[in-house]
């Protein structure tokens, strides 16, 4: 390992390459996180409808949460094969716990004062949850979106031992060539990502809601 | 699928599978013997650190920033990172592992005394304690949900990351998997997933099990909501 | 016994918690420090323990001036109860009432014994001892924070709204058995709250501080009523000022009258009599025991032998001579009558005290 850290010339020799791993990283996150949450949703719901399926629904994904990642990326080659599938399901499954529980933790957290002055005033129960549960909810669940993705980003990479891994695949590259540079290329972008998509929820919660932004 | 599970139970019951350098005994107790150092390790440096900033109450802010930072970054690409830099051996490995274990414990730890309840420590020092009095008798105890609720998941993701020790030429039960994975032998590859797994869920039930005996009676609401707490906060993989 | 010089706080951002306060706790008293929300009270109280060291001045604590002490020495002797209770949630009460003696180094028995000793002392059952706090109630938390601040016997109490997170029932409650334990232990307390009634009520002297940290004024519950030093005092005291010195002063304290007094066997006419020489419309009656009956209108006794055979209506109220010109003031009310029936112990007549007597009280 004579060769320097790193080295500028292979970045912009390969920029394509580079931009083609990131997007595909972008994919492997939002798709996994996406399902993630049409799943952990309904469950919510489900969950404040009806308490009782709530521990049991929480123990279930708190399992899955707990199986080591690359355990169950490789659990899924009978099923899947070398596929993005393999990647996609155990990252969704990954993201149920964290969303699952921050979204019903946010509907139950809406004060009892502001959900019997709902009442009072005649909402029916979906239009009161939708209208104003739900936003009063947004901080919460965008909180457990922000963990969720942060955690996928992390994650993403490692399927890179089965095939996928979008910035992963530099980081096996650098490592095979013994060549530090694409290594640290997709280590930094890794980490700008997670970052990026962190400050991007947190601006969507901004807009979401406008009612918690300081006056001026 | 019969066929997988027919050969797994093959793989199982071979006892070459069992014996020598490469059997599942001598490679749990490798993979043990890098976690065990590794946790240790890392609560040997992280623990005093979040006793004093959640003490001082100083640092606070930073050491939550450093172990969401720590959150974003891939175990796995730090581990190949260390590895070309310092060369193959058991030091790059750990330090990977403590170094991404560490803020997290020190994160918990440092929530934990920040949650005791100010008219606690106000009382305590107002009867007389000392500041070591009052951290050892009253902050530390009451701390210790988060505290060993941080311990709990760090170790849980050290056992489960360290299965990355073997991408890098070392042992433990992901040589099963890398090796399998590398000559396309699926068998040994969901063996040694298996394996991980229940190594990672034993460490689960045990540390848990600890949790409950070394923390107070009058604590156990407050210890089960602290580790579902660090479980979704402090995780890497 | 506890001594204010001069004492200032003044806190970084400026604002004065405590301006130039002299005062002196006297030795086994129960001094209350009352005042608006923000006036200072807590600040004041914590520079006794110096959990808040002052500005300017000097603090003494039993002759020593409490700077040159280390802090938890100091600590160790002085009992500190809050309103937030601030019991250790991973200790059982047991444990929590032990903090202080095992802290100074008390064997196992001696703690054991206090500690029983103690929790019967503060009216809890000895079931609780093993229970963690968080399975008590606020009232209990209460009593359990009272018996771990009593628990080394300080001489010297610091006690800050210590029941001010109670209901008001139970609150009456604890106030009463504090002021019973506290005619026994003879502690020297600086005790703080809000409420005027209570501090009225617990006070041997009171310390009314107004917003700023200034002491308006320092005297017992009784002077304080009668002689107010300014408006802000008046203001505080409230408008039922009258009321509240009335509560202070027991019945035995006034004259009490024999009234127009006859038996249920004297004649309408001799009862008409007693009542004209009196100068009332009314007598009161009782039987050969010295009980009480009640009254009879004169109206009624015409045409009547007796004056058992008229009709006659019961009190509802009588007073003792331990129970205060207040309770009198209710009793006259409630007869229409001018006067509250004061009886001994065994509900005999003793005689009325009159509302001009009481009138006569609060001049
Ligand atoms: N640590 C502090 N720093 C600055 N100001 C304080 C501090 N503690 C209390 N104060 C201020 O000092 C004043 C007196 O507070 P305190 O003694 O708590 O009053 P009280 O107990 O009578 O309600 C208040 O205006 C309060 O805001
Ligand atoms: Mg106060």
């Amino acid at each position: 390992m004579a060769q320097s850290l790193f080295d500028w010339s292979w970045v912009l020799d390969n920029l394509g390459e580079i931009w083609a791993q990131l997007a595909e990283h972008i994919v492997l996150t939002v798709v996994p996180v996406g399902l993630g949450f049409l799943m952990a949703f309904p469950m919510a719901l489900a969950s404040i409808r009806w308490p009782r399926l709530y521990s049991p629904l929480l123990g279930v994904a708190g399992i899955l949460f707990s199986i080591p990642t690359l355990a169950l990326f490789v659990v899924m080659i009978p099923f899947t094969g070398l596929s993005k599938a393999t990647a996609i399901i155990p990252l969704t499954l990954y993201t149920l716990l964290i969303l699952l529980r921050n979204t019903v933790e946010g509907l139950k957290g809406v004060p009892s004062h502001v959900r019997e002055a709902a009442e009072a005033m005649g909402y029916t129960r979906t239009r009161q949850l939708f209208r104003i549960e739900l936003p009063l909810a947004v901080p919460v669940i965008i909180a457990g979106l922000r963990i969720a993705t942060v955690n996928t980003i992390a994650y993403v990479a490692i399927t890179a031992l089965i095939g996928q891994g979008g910035l992963g695949n530099l980081f096996m590259d650098g490592f095979l060539r013994q060549y530090p540079t694409p290594l640290i290329v997709g280590l930094v972008l890794s980490v700008l990502l997670a970052v990026a998509a962190d400050l991007g929820l947190l601006g969507v919660q901004h807009v979401l809601t406008p009612w918690q932004r300081d006056p001026g | 699928m019969i066929e997988v599970i027919t050969d797994l139970v093959a793989w199982f019951a071979d006892p070459v599978n069992w014996q020598g350098p490469s059997g599942v005994p001598a490679r749990v107790l490798e993979h043990i013997w890098y976690s065990v150092l590794a946790i240790i390790l890392a609560v040997v440096i992280a623990q005093p650190i979040g006793i004093l900033i959640g003490h001082t109450g100083r640092g606070g802010a930073l050491a939550i920033n450093l172990s969401n930072a720590a959150r974003a970054v891939p175990t796995f690409g730090v581990i190949l990172l260390t590895f070309l830099v310092a060369g193959i051996g058991l030091v790059p490995v750990l330090v990977a592992l403590v170094v991404l274990a560490v803020p997290s414990m020190i994160t918990n730890t440092y929530a934990g005394f920040r949650a005791v309840d100010r008219d606690v420590r106000d009382s305590a020092e107002g009867m007389g304690m000392t500041g070591w009095q009052v951290v050892r008798r009253v902050e530390i105890p009451v701390a210790m949900p988060l505290i060993m609720a941080g311990v709990r998941i760090s170790a849980v993701q050290i056992v489960a990351t360290a299965t990355f020790a073997a991408v890098v030429s070392l042992g433990g039960l992901g040589r099963y998997i890398i090796d399998g994975l590398a000559q396309r032998d699926l068998t040994e590859v969901l063996a040694g997933a298996i394996l991980v797994a229940a190594l990672s869920l034993l460490t689960e039930l045990g540390l848990s099990r600890l949790q409950t005996l070394v923390v107070s009676d009058g604590l156990q609401a407050e210890s089960e909501e602290a580790s579902m707490e660090a479980k979704l906060e402090g995780s890497t993989g | 016994m506890i001594t204010f010089e001069s004492v200032t706080k003044r806190y970084a951002d400026g604002t004065v918690a405590a301006d130039d306060v002299s005062f002196e706790v006297p030795e086994g008293e129960l001094v209350v420090l009352v005042g608006p929300s923000g006036c200072g009270k807590t600040t004041t109280l914590r520079m006794v323990n110096r959990m808040i060291e002052p500005t300017d001045g000097r603090i003494t604590v039993n002759g020593e001036d409490a700077a040159s002490v280390p802090a938890p020495r100091l600590r160790r002797d002085i009992g500190y109860v809050i309103q937030q209770v601030g019991l250790f949630p991973h200790l059982t009460i047991a444990d929590n009432v032990a903090t202080v003696p095992s802290l100074i180094g008390w064997d196992k028995e001696r703690i054991g014994e206090r500690v029983e000793e103690l929790i019967n002392t503060v009216g809890l059952s000895q079931e609780v001892a093993s229970r963690y706090p968080r399975q008590l109630s606020g009232g209990q938390q209460q009593r359990v924070g009272v018996a771990r601040a009593l628990a080394a016997d300080p001489p010297i109490m610091l006690m800050d709204e210590p029941f001010g997170a109670v209901d008001p029932i139970v609150r009456e409650s604890l106030q009463d058995e504090f002021l019973r334990l506290q005619r026994e232990l003879k502690k020297t307390i600086l005790f703080v709250t809000h409420d005027i009634d209570e501090a009225m009520k617990m006070g041997d002297r009171i310390a009314i501080f107004n917003v700023g940290g200034i002491l308006e004024q320092y005297a017992t519950p009784t002077d304080l009523l009668a002689t107010p030093a300014n408006d802000f005092v008046v203001d505080f005291l409230g408008a039922e000022r009258n009321l509240k010195r009335l509560a202070l002063i027991p019945v035995s304290a006034v004259e009490h009258e024999i009234g127009p007094l006859v038996s249920e066997d004297d004649s309408s006419s001799r009862a008409q009599e007693v009542a004209r020489e009196s100068g009332t419309d009314w007598v009161l009656v009782t039987d050969t025991e010295k009980q009480v009956k009640g009254w009879v209108s004169i109206n009624d006794l015409d045409g009547q032998g007796t004056v058992g055979e008229a009709e006659i209506q019961p009190f509802d109220t009588f007073v003792t001579q331990d129970e205060s010109l207040r309770a009198a003031l209710d009793g006259m009310v409630e007869s229409h009558l001018n006067v509250a029936v004061r009886v001994d112990g065994d509900g005999r007549y003793e005689g009325v005290v009159t509302h001009n007597t009481l009138t006569g009280e609060l001049k």
